[in-house]
């Protein structure tokens, strides 16, 4: 991949600046340089003071870390944004169908559309969840879908996370943080605005509560604790939609309601934003060990007394093989073309494709099916011959457990760095929040971005920073 | 609210309040050794670690008890679970654990708090600066308190942020006064008689009593004001009395907000007879430290009636 197939977002191959960037490249061209500098500072000392941290698995004396924030925004027109909510909207809709489906009737595996043996064998399908339909029909309350751009017009999207989307408090964090430090850049680019996004959520986990609930019903988050790496976002969105926040210690099964211990006895609780996972929900359903789930809350759960959100076993359609049949699944429920294309995904698991695989490997990037955060994917142009050949072993022992993709050339967006901007690979996670009363898309989302040269690899656990996403109000 | 929670803000409060007041006495034991001889210098940084109940502990890692090392092992010391920076990392802690029932401004206070005297205390202190760090943290405690006081909610929380800070700071002011009276007046007939007006001073600067003091009694020195005003004057802050009206009030809120009391609530009502419509030579008589023993233990068993009352582990 050559440096002019690239698509940069704010310059054009002439070196003229795309319409989305106009007004900031007019407003950035006036700043002086030693004041964007001290800004680039204060940004990060603005987030250590805030308690904006995440804390990395397997690092030392690094439990607690900032992702990094580039100050330059990442922009999206009103119009291309218009197009994609429609997409995005569209492949939501039909996650949340295909959960119900594969829960129930599995008329898609009667159909010939999808094998069976993909979720047979996947460790986030709940056989205990088999017949039962959640309050209000909703499996996937949050949604993260992310994006990738390659072209003007080209957005397909790289992974959904139907399981538990983090990263929404950064979305909200980073606009704060952008009109505390430039607020007379608001004024004069109109940008449509986040902030909205915990009362849009309350009000989404309020309309999926279960019908013994009362009229105001009570939401509470649940988090592992204070040394989970996204504890800063349980906290911060319980904190700005006026739940509570609870750990599994707070929480016990009684009179068939879910309860937590408050300083005047048990309450119940109506709905469960929960951030811990399935296996951990339950030890007595579940994994026996978990001392972070509440024992029981799946009998209560299944009695239709408590809404989980999301519902347990929506981790099936975060697996990398189920992706690669999405424009099927979205073909098969909404009687539409998919609006959105996914990445070209070779299915290890399929020997002509398998073989292909194997013969270019320097080439492809080969995923995990069920691996998230970029740990345990090869990306073939940047290993070495050694990396790519003890790759070529884990694929040949269990090539079922494998998918590749082509290394895309993902858009760049320029970062600040000492020497000037400098152009960063970036993705997209726009979120979404589903509800019988529809769905709501907040504008924009959160970019991530590698922060090296040449990088890919965007998350954050990985060394990726994020930036401030603007969708223009044009 | 939840239980876990108010168990958090009022554990965190005591933290804060207890470094404070940890840097106080420091101060006042510096001051101390610097007026008067190597003996009485030893002695005074002795009843220091006395006082915070440490002294076993550092016994076990010191053979001396030379400024620089009793300042280090209060303030910083790894072997030292008690130290200032180790209560201010778990107030940080429980402010992380409360995030969502603090206001922004107390967890940014509480936070910069602990990332600065986590600078200042990563080397040992020097005596020159031994001043510039103990102020240090109690700016930062102070800090703390005042945004809980100007950006809190008067709710539920709020009540056991105060019930925490009062608890602890009853505590702190009868050990020291033990500590204190204990090892300057081996004798009763000393009561009345004048006194050795440093020795007394220091008293009064560990509970930043001293100013209140010279106010109220023209620089007469004595042992009886002194008593009375830490014990039972309820104007000054960090004496028994006030400590036991914030709490009372605190409980007081509590109760209206649920509609019923429990059994803190007596255990209160109990402890505060003691205290009020007493006379020093009433306390006198029965004997100043076993007024203040018993004193402590009653803190001791309100706060343990709180957390059981309030649901904080169970």
């Amino acid at each position: 991949m050559s440096a002019g197939d690239l698509f940069d977002e704010m310059h054009a191959p002439d070196g003229s600046v795309r319409d989305a960037y106009r007004l900031y490249h007019n407003w950035l061209t006036e700043q002086d340089s030693a004041w964007m500098r001290r800004k680039h500072f204060e940004a990060e000392s603005f987030f250590r003071r805030t308690g904006i941290t995440f804390n990395v698995y397997g690092e030392e004396d690094a439990e607690e870390r900032l992702i990094p924030f580039d100050m330059v925004p990442r922009i999206i027109t009103g119009g291309e944004w218009r197009k994609l909510t429609r997409g995005i909207e569209q492949r939501v809709r039909a996650l949340n169908a295909f959960m119900h489906d594969l829960y129930h009737r599995q008329e898609i595996i009667r159909s010939g559309r999808l094998p069976e043996r993909l979720f047979r064998n996947n460790k986030a399908w709940l056989p205990e969840m088999v017949g039962f339909t959640p309050p209000g029909g909703v499996y996937t309350h949050i949604v993260g879908i992310d994006l990738v751009r390659t072209g003007p017009d080209e957005f397909l999207v790289l992974e959904d996370n139907a399981r538990t989307p983090s990263g929404v408090s950064y979305m909200l964090e980073n606009r704060e943080t952008m009109m505390a430090m430039f607020p007379e850049l608001f004024s004069r680019v109109k940008v449509q605005p986040v902030s909205n996004y915990p009362r849009r959520l309350a009000k989404s986990l309020t309309a999926c509560a279960p019908p013994c609930a009362s009229a105001n019903p009570t939401v509470a988050v649940l988090t592992p604790g204070i040394y989970n790496s996204a504890y800063f976002e349980h906290a911060f969105l319980a904190d700005q939609m006026g739940a509570e926040l609870v750990e599994g210690s707070d929480l016990r099964v009684i009179d068939g309601r879910v309860q937590m211990r408050t300083t005047q006895g048990f309450q119940p609780i109506d709905v469960l934003y929960r951030r811990v996972d399935d296996d951990f929900l339950d030890p007595l359903t579940f994994n026996p060990e978990s001392v972070l789930g509440v024992p029981g809350i799946m009998d209560v759960y299944r009695a239709g007394r408590v809404t989980i959100a999301n519902a347990p076993g929506t981790g099936v359609a975060d697996d990398k093989a189920i992706y690669s049949f999405m424009p099927e699944i979205v073909e098969f429920y909404t009687g539409e073309k998919p609006l959105l294309p996914n990445v070209q995904t070779w299915r290890c698991a399929d020997p002509d494709s398998l073989k292909y695989v194997l013969a270019h490997l320097p080439e492809l990037v080969v995923k995990e099916v069920h691996g998230s955060g970029g740990y345990g994917m090869l990306i073939g142009p940047t290993s070495t011959r050694k990396e790519i050949a003890e790759f070529r072993e884990k694929l040949l022992a269990r090539p079922d457990n494998y998918i590749a993709q082509p290394t895309l050339s993902l858009s760049t967006c320029p970062i600040y760095t000492r020497s000037g901007l400098a152009p960063r690979h970036v993705d997209l996670r726009p979120f979404v929040l589903v509800s019988p009363e529809g769905i709501d898309i907040t504008p924009g989302g959160l970019t991530r971005v590698a922060l090296k040269k040449g990088s890919l690899v965007v998350n954050s656990s990985q060394g990726g920073g994020t930036k401030d996403s603007w969708v223009l109000d044009d | 609210m939840l239980g876990r929670v108010a168990n958090g803000m009022f554990w965190m409060y005591r933290y804060l309040e207890r470094a404070e007041n940890t840097a106080r006495l420091l101060a006042a034991g510096h001051r101390m050794a610097l007026t008067k001889g190597a003996d009485i210098a030893d002695e005074e940084w002795r009843s220091v670690l006395t006082t915070l109940g440490q002294l076993q502990q550092y016994k076990a890692h010191h053979d001396d008890f030379a400024g620089a090392h009793v300042c280090d092992f209060v303030l910083r010391s790894k072997a030292n679970d008690q130290s200032v920076l180790s209560m201010f990392e778990r107030a940080r802690t429980n402010a992380r654990t409360c995030r969502s029932a603090i206001t922004a401004e107390v967890w940014e206070a509480v936070n910069e708090g602990y990332m600065s005297l986590r600078d200042l205390l990563a080397r040992p202190v020097r005596e020159a600066s031994l001043n510039v760090a103990l102020s240090a943290i109690r700016r930062e405690s102070t800090l703390a308190r005042g945004a809980t006081h100007g950006s809190m909610m008067r709710n539920e929380g709020y009540s056991f942020v105060r019930l925490g800070t009062f608890a602890e700071r009853a505590d702190n002011t009868a050990r020291i006064l033990d500590v204190k009276y204990y090892l300057l007046l081996p004798s009763l007939s000393y009561v009345g008689t004048p006194l050795d007006t440093g020795q007394w001073d220091n008293v009064l600067r560990s509970l930043s009593g001293e100013r209140a003091y010279r106010w109220l009694n023209a620089g007469r020195m004595e042992a009886r004001s002194i008593a009375e005003l830490l014990i039972l004057d309820d104007r000054f802050p960090r004496s028994l009395a006030f400590c036991y009206t914030a709490m009372r009030d605190n409980l007081a809120s509590l109760a209206r907000l649920h509609g019923r009391e429990g059994p803190a609530h007596d255990l209160m009502r109990e402890a505060d007879q003691r205290l009020t419509g007493r006379t020093v030579e009433d306390i006198f008589d029965q004997g100043l430290h076993q007024f203040l023993t018993e004193f402590i233990s009653r803190n001791q068993a309100v706060a343990s009636a709180i957390a059981e009352q309030y649901r904080f582990n169970a």
